[in-house]
């Protein structure tokens, strides 16, 4: 079972911030095909939220395809994102580091690597379309 | 399902002063609605005249689709914590229960207990030794042991340290998600309503501003920041809820049903707490909304 937590100040609707977490939930492998998620009722009791946003975030789940609900039951995982799993790129994660440790040595602190990080993301994704 | 509370030009006089003028609301089922405004606006009269406590001056109100005439089937609908949550000093927690368990009769013993079990409670103890935040858990207990279908909160988290508030608010969504319960909670802090609310009310010297959807209500409000304008520049369709003008530039808070026309200016969505400060400020300063930039008060 998977706890989540929501960040009052980042400004991502709540709703979303769940879904979010899911998916890295996935990710990091933390969660794979068949496992529950935690039923809105035990999600409001830890994170005091209206039950409404947990059911909207879970019926958002099931439109992107990656849960499913079973009345009476709960709500399961029903796609992983197995190939898309961290620990199955090690090589590239390596690359990253190597990349990092340059970036270092040019002079880059976090917050300049953080920006070029995502600008390039971004410019790669637009180049994509 | 009959609307949580439809009221219809409600007022309510002391004397001479109007506590709650001309209100009209219509919110539909199955929300948790924050009930906003500064101290003295009229929250606590208009929860005591939905839970029948008050009768109004003027007006109709409808909670749950019934008129609140304190009959006992409207009051087993409904569960009340007033205000610094009270409870029974010289009785001890499981005497409260006992008390519940008489007076009501939809009262539900089982969650009752397992709600004093799982929050740490001694049974033995007497309500006047519990701090704060065990007194407000305890009343709230009591209110949904009772099975209601609206609960109705006063201020119910305002005396509380954070660590009792959240403790609190889990214990009430926990509630509200369990047996499907609406609720309706006050507060003069956007703050401590704005995770659990999905319905919000603002109320101001007696009136309400703003009521509706926090979604919607989030989604169709703008700030506008442009060079210095008169508000009569912007393009129409445009409701200014609030504007402020410096030497050079204008800031404007307006909201739209449409989509927000392009233009020269920079927009962007507003938190919760700016969205409803913006209207406690227009209602406070109603000359200051019509300020132009030359500062004459048309």
């Amino acid at each position: 079972m998977i706890d989540f937590h929501l960040d009052a100040r980042s400004g991502v609707a709540p709703y979303l911030q769940i879904v979010g977490q899911v998916r890295q939930a996935l990710l990091l492998g933390l969660l794979s095909e068949g496992d529950k998620l935690p039923t809105v009722k035990e999600v409001v009791a830890k994170v005091a939220i209206n039950p409404n946003t947990v059911s909207k975030a879970y019926r958002e789940l099931e439109y992107l395809g990656l849960a499913a609900a079973k009345p009476g039951v709960g709500t399961f995982i029903i796609r992983s994102l197995g190939d898309a799993s961290l620990a199955a790129h090690a090589p590239l994660q390596q690359e990253l580091r190597t990349w990092l440790i340059k970036a270092r040595a040019a002079g880059l602190t976090e917050p300049g690597i953080d920006a070029m990080f995502q600008n390039t993301l971004r410019e790669s994704a637009e180049e994509e379309k | 399902m009959n609307a949580i509370l439809r009221a219809q030009a409600l007022g309510k006089k002391y004397g001479r002063r109007e506590a709650l003028t001309d209100c009209t609301l219509e919110i539909p089922p199955g929300h948790v609605v924050g009930l906003v405004g500064p101290n003295g606006a009229g929250k606590t009269t208009l929860l005591k005249i939905a839970c029948g406590m008050l009768a109004p001056t003027s007006g109709r109100i409808e909670v749950l689709g019934e008129e609140p005439n304190g009959a006992p089937a409207h009051l087993a609908k409904v569960g009340y914590v007033a205000q610094e949550t009270p409870t029974y000093a010289s009785l001890t927690v499981a005497d409260h229960l006992t008390l519940g368990a008489r007076m009501n009769p939809r009262w539900d013993a089982k969650l009752a207990s397992a709600r004093v079990e799982q929050l740490g409670l001694d049974p033995k103890q007497k309500a006047g030794k519990l701090s704060g935040g065990q007194r407000a858990q305890l009343a709230l207990t009591v209110a949904v042991a009772k099975r209601p279908e609206l609960l109705i909160l006063d201020e119910p988290v305002a005396s509380l340290d954070p660590l009792a508030r959240r403790g609190f608010l889990r214990h009430l969504m926990e509630s509200v998600a369990e047996n499907d319960t609406s609720a309706i909670l006050s507060s003069h802090l956007v703050s401590d309503l704005e995770r659990v609310c999905d319905y919000l009310v603002v109320l101001v010297t007696s009136r309400v501003h703003l009521a509706g959807e926090t979604e919607v209500l989030l989604a169709q409000h703008y700030r506008l920041v442009c060079t210095r304008r008169a508000e009569s520049d912007l393009p129409p369709g445009l409701d200014v809820i609030w504007a402020e003008h410096s030497d050079r530039q204008s800031t404007f808070v307006v909201r739209t049903e449409a989509e927000l026309p392009t233009g020269d200016w920079s927009a962007e969505h507003l938190e919760l707490e700016d969205l409803v400060l913006s209207y406690m400020e227009r209602a406070a300063a109603p000359a200051r909304r019509t300020t132009t930039p030359t500062g004459d008060a048309r």
